[in-house]
Order: structure tokens, then sequence, then C-alpha cells
């Protein structure tokens, strides 16, 4: 099922940033649980057909997050968000990195600003996310990573299934 | 060295050229004329811009004059779909988590 709920999409290339608005069919507090806790971040941060998997987290300001995304064959990808601002379901913000399974960050990977606000839509939650990039070539450098990891191919096929789920 | 649209677009006087141009062909000393710094740092950007594609030049009698390659700029677009597509899938994902969850709530 493809949901008509609201999003939106905005890359300005001047400021490096991307914004995202997505709504969800859902309260604010049970979406910012989705957003912070480490059992339900684990059930769908990472894009199918990577998995995610936590090796730690202490979702305060200046804890982080240490987590893998992994594809099917067992290769992990892992990342590192470090936790700057944090007001309970209103928005929190974040430094996002590269990283090994020992949680060291890799300096020559791009780093990215996060910027998650929550707020109220009717019933529903709307979610905004501000990623900014230092430069358009990090953006790049992050989406080719992507490549690699196969996701792309993988989101065509479940674009795919999506279309067939629908009919 | 690496010379691709991303590289060209990564600095804010480049930017600057390319929004100039976009709106007519140029001569450098024109172009130059726009900003504070040397005529030949305004060269130099123009000679990334051209090895990246972005920019091209037209000689019209003893002028060279430099303009935009559209399509060049749409590159910038066909990548940032596929991303868009990544965060697609996720909040889909997150869409049948929050389902889940709300039965469990009843």
């Amino acid at each position: 099922m493809k949901s008509n709920l609201y999003f939106d999409f905005v890359a300005d290339k001047v400021k490096n940033t991307l914004t995202i608005k997505r709504e969800f069919l859902a309260d604010r507090q049970l979406v910012w649980d989705c957003y912070t806790k480490q059992e339900l971040l684990d059930q769908w941060f990472a894009p199918a057909p990577l998995t995610t998997k936590t090796k730690s987290m202490d979702f305060s300001e200046g804890g982080h997050w240490h987590y893998a995304m992994v594809d099917p064959n067992g290769t992990e990808y892992w990342g590192w968000t470090g936790y700057l601002k944090i007001k309970p379901i209103d928005y929190y913000t974040a430094l996002d990195a590269f990283c090994n399974a020992e949680g060291e960050i890799n300096e020559d990977l791009p780093r990215a600003e996060w910027l998650v606000n929550f707020t109220d839509r009717g019933e529903n939650a709307l979610v905004e996310t501000v990623v900014t990039y230092k430069s358009l070539s990090d953006l790049e450098t992050v989406i080719q990573m992507g490549m690699e990891q196969g996701m792309m191919a993988t989101l065509e096929k479940l674009d795919q299934l999506l279309l067939t789920l629908k009919k | 060295m690496r010379r691709d649209i991303f590289q060209a677009v990564a600095d804010p006087t480049r930017r600057a050229i390319i929004a100039l141009i976009a709106l007519q062909a140029m001569t450098p000393n024109a172009i130059a004329e726009h900003f504070d710094t040397t005529r030949q740092a305004i060269s130099k950007h123009l000679k990334v811009l051209t090895e990246c594609e972005l920019v091209k030049q037209e000689h019209q009698g003893r002028e060279i004059y430099y303009l935009l390659e559209i399509d060049k700029m749409k590159e910038i677009d066909k990548w940032l779909e596929q991303f868009r597509k990544i965060w697609e899938t996720r909040f889909l994902q997150l869409d049948n988590l929050l389902s889940t969850l709300k039965k469990q709530q009843k």
C-alpha cells in the first residue's frame, strides 16, 4: 500500500540541505518513540533489504546511537549518531557520521547535522527532518555509498512489489 | 583530479557564476566585474566549470563567451531522486511499524 500521507522532499543546492517532511498515522508520542528507542529504530531505520542492528544507544544530550545497516550478505555498514540537543516529543538535533564496528569515526567521510522536528497535524504527527551537509559533493558521496550498497536496485524492486500489492 | 558537477557547485563563487551565465552568455571580463576577486581567480573558476562540462565556450569574433550547459544541472536532480527513494522506503517501513504498535496498544 502506497500511502497518501503528506510527503515533501526539498533539496537546497545552495545551502546543501535536505528538508524532508512526512506525516504519520499515529500520535506524536508514538512516532517520537519510534525515532528514539533502540528496539523500535531497529525495526525501520535501514531501507529494505538492509536491516538495522544496534550496538549501543544512549538517547540523551551528549549520548549516541552506534548502529549498523546490514545487507542480505551480512556486510555491515556502521553509523554513529551523536545526540546534541533533546526536547522530548518536540525535537532533537544530532551529528551523523560513518564509523567502524568499534565506534571509531571515519573522518574522511561526510558528516551531516540533523534537526528532527515533531509536530501535530490533526490526529497525526508530522516529522520534519533537516539534514545539512558541508557541501554538495558530501551529499553525493553519501548517495553513492547507498548505490554501492545495492540499495537502489532493491528499492526499484520494492516499488514494483508495492504496485503489485496495490492491484 | 576529480572533475564532476558536484565539484563544480561546491564553491560559492562558482555557484554565483553559474547563476549569472544561466541568464545570458557572458565574457570573462563581464563575469569578473560582478566579483571582488581577481580576474585570475575568476578564470580559474571558469576553467573548473569548463572541465566539469558545466559551461561551454563560444567564440564570437575576438571575444570568448561562456554559457551554461543546462542538461548537466539535471544530473544533480537524478542523484537526489535516488536519495528521495531511500527515505520513502524508510518511511513506509515506519508506517508499518506504527500500525503494528497501534494494534498492540488497543
